[in-house]
């Protein structure tokens, strides 16, 4: 029998896991209007973030391209686009950009609006719920898993999680990649001492080049402006978790992405330009690598934690392992899939592997996930904060 | 609590503890003992093998860093006695 999942059709061919309303500010100044539009419609999700203005160069591309890249999800339905109209990233162009998936997407800008704030939310609330009408006559169909992006990710580690959770994970994402589906590694400071062995894994030689180039890359300038990031990991928590060395901590990092062949590497939320797995360049926060995630198009996120995290995601549901039995107990409310079964009452890795594939397609189909009953839709976008901080430096 | 360590790859010469393991305690390995000669914390590494300064430290059936003094079978395994392996490549380049 073919795996399957009950997922919303989209335009393009493209399949969503949830059926949300994105109200997304362009700019941090009407955060508390979308909030509010968002509050007062089924299904609504605020998008909102501290960034939209002041911005240039890299760091005005990311928030764009995050801001596009998350209202295009599959898992959104529609999107309003909200400004407020002196900023410099305009909600016009991000609007634009979101409308190339031809979903319904709509725009205004505060300050265009007489009556203020209470009028913008009024006139929100208005084409929100006509969008969450349209919305809920679409019902789920089954579609097979090439439809889906798995995104991939661990935040809170011990050196438990690289030998439980990790691997487990490594397992589904070569599942989703075998049936045809996509899948996203990011967090490119913790591949950095395992480049030898990502390159022997790409597609072919100017794949295998570019992984080692982007690291190459990255470490020299970062230590032209005085910064030696292999210094960095791994961190204080993950040696007292028993880690002892980066290339310990990049292999225990790199198994959730499984044996599968890689395709290439993508930017900071650019979405993947076929199936398969991909890396993705992003330094390592988990609330921002997950942002990055859903904006590439993940509709689900795999997330270890030895030590315990509560993150979740806007856009995307998002999945929490934890191969620790205490954290488990501890942060029960917090876990989905209890992946210590493989200390505490001998399970394999497969074992644990076949739970989560099963937790995936329940939560594909709609089963909520912690972080979702939870409420928790952290959002956060990578900045290339590197050039101000040159710019303002004394030779 | 069933397993106490664990071996990612049989070319590995070490093992992660999956529990707090009692310095004396002994522990078997493919039918030998092997004697746990410090507190190993839950998620920590022990030597499987004796490891001379300068070897090769192998988890995953990779190289994870090398030894930095002479560790004897049962040792605890951690930042005193092992270090990076490829930031010293890197270095040497």
């Amino acid at each position: 029998m073919s795996e399957e999942f009950m997922g919303y059709e989209r335009p393009k061919g493209k399949v969503g896991i949830r059926n949300k309303i994105a109200i997304i500010s362009s700019v941090v100044c009407v955060n508390r209007v979308s909030q509010q539009i968002a509050n007062q419609i089924e299904n609504g999700v605020a998008i909102t973030h501290p960034l939209g203005c002041g911005q240039f160069g890299p760091d005005y591309t990311y928030t764009l391209r995050t801001l596009v890249g998350l209202g295009s999800n599959p898992n959104i339905y529609g999107a309003i686009v909200v400004g407020l109209g002196c900023e410099n990233l305009s909600n016009k162009l991000i609007a634009k950009n979101i409308k190339r998936t031809k979903k319904p997407v709509e725009f205004f800008n505060v300050q265009e609006i007489q009556g203020g704030s209470a009028a913008a939310i009024e006139k929100g609330v208005k084409i929100g719920k006509e969008m969450a009408d349209q919305a809920s006559e679409i019902k789920r169909e089954p579609f097979d898993f090439s439809h889906l992006v798995l995104g991939l990710e661990c935040g809170g580690s011990d050196s438990i999680s690289g030998i439980t959770a990790n691997p487990a994970v490594g397992v589904v994402s070569d599942k989703v990649v075998d049936l045809g589906g996509t899948s996203i590694l990011p967090e490119f400071t913790e591949w950095i001492g395992t480049e030898h062995l990502l390159s022997k894994r790409a597609i072919d030689e100017s794949v295998a080049e570019k992984i080692k180039a982007t690291l190459n890359l990255f470490l020299d300038n970062t230590m032209k402006i005085g910064i030696d990031f292999r210094g960095v990991q791994p961190t204080p928590g993950n040696i007292e978790g028993g880690l002892t060395t980066i290339e310990e901590k990049s292999l225990g990092t790199i198994a959730k992405a499984g044996k599968a062949p890689i395709q290439g590497i993508i930017e900071y939320s650019e979405a993947p330009k076929s199936k398969g797995l991909w890396l993705m360049i992003e330094p390592g926060l988990d609330v921002e690598s997950m942002t990055g995630l859903a904006a590439a198009g993940a509709q689900i996120i795999c997330m270890t934690t030895g030590r315990g995290s509560p993150c979740g995601n806007p856009v995307a549901p998002v999945i929490k392992l934890c191969g620790n039995p205490q954290t488990c107990d501890w942060m029960a409310s917090n876990i989905d899939v209890d992946s210590s079964k493989i200390i505490t009452e001998d399970k394999t890795i497969d074992e644990i592997a076949g739970v989560l594939w099963q937790k995936l397609k329940d939560t594909c189909n709609g089963m909520k996930t912690y972080a979702e009953i939870l409420g928790f839709e952290d959002l956060a976008i990578w900045r290339c904060s590197a050039a101000p901080f040159q710019i303002f430096q004394s030779k | 609590m069933k397993n106490k360590f664990v071996i990612m790859n049989s070319e590995d010469n070490c093992a992660t503890s999956l529990t707090d393991i009692p310095k004396d305690e002994l522990i078997q390995i493919n039918g030998n003992n092997i004697k746990i000669n410090h507190d190993i914390p839950m998620g920590h590494k022990f030597a499987l093998k004796n490891i001379n300064k300068g070897d090769l430290i192998k988890k995953y059936g990779q190289i994870i860093g090398i030894a930095t003094e002479d560790i004897k079978v049962g040792d605890w395994i951690h930042i005193h006695n092992i270090k990076s392996h490829y930031l010293e490549r890197i270095g040497n380049e």
